[in-house]
């Protein structure tokens, strides 16, 4: 899961400071492995230097856990297309997908939309495989089985998100 | 409306309610010959609905369908219905076999309703259920089959006639996955051999997968996620 990604999309709602994402991060994304402080100011620093976000204000006091950060206009396109860009399908998706599903419907996207475009994306795949295993001997097919079944899992998944989205969003969106 | 070209068969922004449930709300499709395209989507989304507009089933309220440069709306019900034992094929989750009729009286009947002679229908009736790997069980009632083996012989049944479009809903949704991939693998071989299009309603993502393309259908609306990407 990309941790830049999120923050970014956390910070499309309003400026914050470096406690306060870490703070939400944990709440909505990090149940079983909350942040450490050093990956936040390590990601926001990098952030920073690519021109995703910029300090929009410094607490008295110093140290880094006193700025504020905004996203920038070249942020929200980059969280944007990270948001459009469907995963690679592999196992243990996941939480790159719960993830992307909560930052759409926190930034008020179209959260189906990511998921019609992922369903697309493992088809794809479930295609080529099906293809393959039509082609080959009993091993090839055994292994193609095995992929497919582990794709099915991730779209079961993901079907039965859609059809909570409505849900997903009062609990996620208060 | 002007059909993609070379599109065989196309509907574009279908409506159809059932009393306050909208089934269909602007709902489009479009298919190749040769083509087999997937409809997906949940349970009550309009799958069933689409297809059976599609094939001339079910008037829409609104919207067009063009078959072959035919508007299906506007054609007379005698036409329709000839158009539909002449040129589409239909394969549903069960209970389409005659279970008074043996398997190979089944596959002939649809001839044998154009005017086939028996001989003849049964002859091509038995070629069918060879591709299907079913001719074995031909003298058999559908009460005395497994359900790949009728699954089978109504795949064998729609297809006798050549149709120049099969509309198959749910073909495999009663069956296991190992009789479902089968029939999937014996149903698109026997299509492409005769470059039928397949309109082919599914919720399942593996039977899907036998298929060139997917739309996706929900509440009513249909999205070609081809184009869409
Ligand atoms: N003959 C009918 N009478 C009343 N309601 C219907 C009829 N056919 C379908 N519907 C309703 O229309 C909606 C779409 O149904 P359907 O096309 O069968 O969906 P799907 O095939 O995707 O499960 C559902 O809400 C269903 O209850
Ligand atoms: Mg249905």
């Amino acid at each position: 899961m990309s941790i830049g990604h999120t923050l970014l999309g956390l910070l499309e709602s309003g400026p914050r400071h470096g406690y306060d994402l870490k703070r939400a991060f944990d709440e909505k994304f990090g149940h079983d492995r909350p942040l450490h402080y050093g990956q936040v100011y390590s990601t926001m620093s990098r952030l920073l230097k690519n021109g995703l976000v910029e300090v929009d204000g410094i607490e008295p006091g110093g140290g880094p856990e006193r700025k504020r950060y905004a996203i920038t206009d070249a942020g929200v396109t980059d969280v944007q297309t990270w948001l459009a860009t469907p995963e690679k399908p592999e196992p243990y998706l996941q939480s790159t997908l719960y993830t992307k599903v909560v930052l759409a419907l926190l930034t008020r996207r179209d959260a189906a939309d990511i998921l019609d475009t992922q369903r697309a994306e493992h088809l794809r795949l479930m295609r080529i495989l099906t293809d393959r295993k039509r082609k080959g001997d009993l091993a090839d097919q055994l292994i193609c089985d095995h992929a497919l079944f582990h794709l099915e899992a991730d779209l079961r998944w993901l079907e039965l998100t859609a059809a909570r989205l409505d849900k997903l969003a009062e609990v996620v969106v208060k | 409306m002007t059909p993609p070209p070379g599109s065989l068969l196309t509907a574009e922004n279908l409506r159809k309610a059932y009393g306050p449930t909208l089934a269909l709300d602007g709902a489009g499709f479009s298919i190749h010959p040769g083509e087999v395209v997937a409809v997906m989507g949940p349970s009550g989304s309009g799958k069933s609905t689409l297809l059976h507009c599609l094939a001339g089933i079910v008037p829409p309220d609104s919207g067009s369908i063009l078959y072959d440069g035919a508007d299906l709306a506007t054609m007379s019900d005698a036409r329709r219905s000839a158009l539909r034992r002449s040129d589409f094929g239909f394969v549903f989750q069960f209970g389409q076999l005659v279970p008074e009729l043996t398997c190979v009286e089944n596959v002939a009947l649809p001839l044998r309703l154009n005017g086939t002679s028996r001989k003849e229908a049964e002859r091509a009736a038995l070629a069918w259920m060879q591709r299907l790997e079913v001719d074995d069980i031909g003298r058999k009632r559908p009460g005395e089959v497994s359900g790949g083996q009728g699954q089978r012989v109504a795949v064998a049944r729609a297809l006798v006639t050549e149709p120049r479009v099969l509309f198959a809903d749910e073909p495999t949704g009663a069956l296991d996955s190992l009789n479902g991939e089968r029939v999937m693998e014996l149903l698109t071989d026997a299509a492409r051999s005769t470059s039928a299009a397949v309109v082919l309603v599914t919720h399942e993502a593996r039977v899907a997968a036998y298929s060139d393309r997917e739309i996706v259908v929900r509440d009513g609306k249909s999205r070609d996620m081809e184009r869409a990407v």
